[in-house]
């Protein structure tokens, strides 16, 4: 059995103190080492027995239930449920004591636990200094600050940025640089200087007019990752520096500041970058539900990706094939075949004018897709009925070739159709982090990688979206304000 | 029953600032206020029930007994049997913990007592700070030697 303890004094009040560590959710507050965290069924943080979920912002993923909380004693006892770390019987106990003399605190962190034999001293480190220590210096940090949680220190100014304005709707053409201010973040906003945008189809669409959703003149973009400026009245999960990203309605991510709805936002791991994270936010996202939540895709079943080089289709492919799945996919060139094959897809189709369905059921034996996730829409339906096996799940989540006319008749193949739209899985914030969390664990598995190979400044969105609309480009496609 | 309650930080080890203050025998070393002190009977200061007998230079005589001395929690807990202070029940307890950030150490020293109701105020100000407070301050100018 390890025993790890440290101890520190802290220059504040008890009170103070034991006001922040008595809240067992406010460590992603005031630790630096730790990410996201909620207390599980919503209950309060300091109902004893309730379960603290969290992930480090080094991508490990721990329970923690809280097992003793004294006000009198000011002590917190607490356990370790799960952990991706090796540990075992962890029972840690934080204990404030005042220090008269000064009018200080003295904090005692204690624990006890065991590990694999040969690792008891790398546990030793990890806990006492990144955990204990880390924690000390974070709280001091954390209280100099200000050190109130949920509220950030708040610029009341709106700040002078430039965004990519769609000026009406039409081509790329109608997309204007301009200057535009990031008013100061209102109670559950915040504010983000932006350092790398994400280009996804559904922007052409915005611009377009086929999906209402502005009215312009107005900014687009669903994505983009930056840092955290500062936050608005009762942000409990991010503080001024964090790094962050997001994938989410309203459009406006096109610029380089920009305040949105907090909710939306997730602190990125150290070892996904902005630029990565800007690439995987939404197609990663999307990938992660059409995968997982859409279809439970199983080892064995055929999985038919259209547009399979594209930035969703390569995520597609990559994740599908580490689920054991058989991947066909279509492409328009021999180079995406081969892109799309060096990323899981088994069977790559060429197929310029949407004939996909006899080459389909030829490498299925005749049977067709277990499930064909369809970002092509109208053009492409026919084919896509023709190519579904019985019983099999169409999941048309994009319509690149325009909107469905009407729902097309699964009579003959006892099928079933999804339209399913990522906003409204993610619109509840715990399973927003749950998908994100999923992502950042695949990118960390290298179960997907990000294919990044366009960039283009801000200024430039119209040449993005040119190349995106004329098949031009291959994986993501991210913007640099 | 009162309870008071004085606490430092001393900035030096707890194995040196203890080696300072578990000998029973020792307060007139470290503290301000002992002129002398002895061992009753003859007893090692480090025997569990052995009565320190001390006078104060301001002229009373307080007799002491250990009822606890641990080497390994850095602890030590005593009772008044005479004193000139008016207080009955009084046990008292000195305990150090190390504070790992900076090698320094955390005192504590607390009593628990019964006395007339109408001079608690002045016993807790003068306990706490004159007597705990003031052997903190005494060892912290001696720990800078």
């Amino acid at each position: 059995m390890i025993r790890v303890t440290r101890s520190a004094v802290i220059d504040a009040p008890i009170g103070r103190v034991w006001e922040l560590l008595r809240d067992f959710n406010s460590h992603s507050a005031w630790h630096p080492a730790v990410g996201e965290s909620q207390i599980e069924n919503g209950e309060p943080a300091d109902q004893v027995g309730c379960v603290r979920n969290f992930f480090l912002k080094d991508g490990n993923h721990i329970r923690e239930q809280l097992l003793a909380l004294s006000d009198r004693d000011h002590i917190s006892t607490y356990c370790i449920l799960d952990a991706t770390l090796p540990m075992q019987r962890y029972v840690a106990t934080v204990q404030l004591k005042h220090v008269t003399d000064g009018d200080r605190t003295f904090w005692h962190w204690q624990s006890t636990f065991d590990v694999p034999r040969g690792r008891e001293r790398e546990f030793e480190e990890l806990v006492g200094k990144g955990v204990y220590e880390g924690g000390f210096a974070g709280l001091r940090t954390f209280l100099r600050r200000g050190g109130v949680v949920s509220t950030g220190i708040s610029n009341s100014e709106g700040m002078q940025g430039q965004a990519v304005i769609a000026t009406a709707f039409g081509g790329p053409e109608v997309l204007r640089f301009e200057p535009a201010s990031a008013k100061a973040p209102g109670p559950g906003e915040v504010r983000i200087r932006q350092t790398a945008v994400g280009v996804n189809y559904i922007d052409v669409y915005i611009r377009k007019g086929l999906y209402r959703l502005i009215e312009p003149p107005a900014a687009i973009g669903m994505e983009a990752a930056g840092t955290v400026l500062d936050v608005g009245e009762g942000v409990a999960h991010l503080l001024p520096g964090d790094r962050v990203a997001y994938a989410c309605p309203p459009p406006g991510a096109y610029a380089t500041l920009r305040t949105l709805s907090a909710d939306q936002v997730v602190v990125l791991p150290d070892e996904v970058g902005d630029e990565t994270a800007a690439a995987v936010m939404l197609k990663g996202m999307t990938a992660e539900y059409l995968l997982h939540r859409t279809h439970r895709v199983r080892p064995g079943q055929a999985v038919l990706v259209h547009a399979a080089a594209g930035g969703v289709g390569l995520l597609l492919c990559q994740w599908a094939k580490a689920l054991g799945a058989k991947v066909l996919g279509t492409v328009s060139s021999e180079e995406k075949a081969r892109l799309a094959r060096e990323n899981g897809c088994e069977f790559p189709i060429i197929a310029s004018r949407y004939e996909f369905a006899d080459a389909v059921k030829k490498h299925t034996s005749g049977r067709g897709a277990d499930v064909i996730y369809d970002g092509l829409g109208r053009e492409a339906a026919a084919e896509n009925l023709d190519a579904l096996a019985t019983t099999g799940h169409w999941v048309a989540y994009g319509q690149a070739s325009g909107p469905h006319d009407a729902p097309p008749d699964l009579s003959s193949k006892s099928g079933t159709l999804s339209r399913p739209v990522l906003f409204h899985y993610t619109a509840d914030r715990a399973r927003l982090n749950e998908m994100a969390q999923n992502v950042f664990l695949a990118l960390r598995n290298k179960t997907i990688k990000a294919m990044l190979s366009h960039r283009y400044p801000l200024a430039a969105a119209a040449d993005a979206h040119r190349d995106l609309e004329a098949r031009r480009t291959m994986g993501s496609v991210v913007l640099l304000p | 029953m009162i309870k008071v309650y004085t606490s430092s930080v001393l900035e030096a080890p707890a194995d040196t600032v203890w080696a300072q203050v578990r000998d029973f025998n020792g307060l007139p070393k470290w503290t301000p206020f002992v002129a002398e002190s002895r061992i009753e009977a003859g007893l090692a200061a480090d025997k569990i029930g052995c009565v320190r007998n001390f006078r104060l230079k301001d002229g009373g005589t307080i007799r002491e007994q250990l009822l606890t001395l641990s080497d390994y929690d850095y602890q030590c807990s005593y009772s008044i049997l005479e004193s000139p202070m008016g207080v009955s029940n009084y046990v008292a307890t000195l305990k150090l913990t190390p504070v790992t950030d900076g090698n320094r150490t955390f005192a504590e020293w607390w009593a628990e007592f019964d006395c007339a109701p109408e001079r608690e105020r002045e016993l807790a100000q003068q306990i706490g700070q004159g007597v705990f407070q003031g052997a903190f301050d005494s060892l912290k100018n001696l720990l800078r030697k």
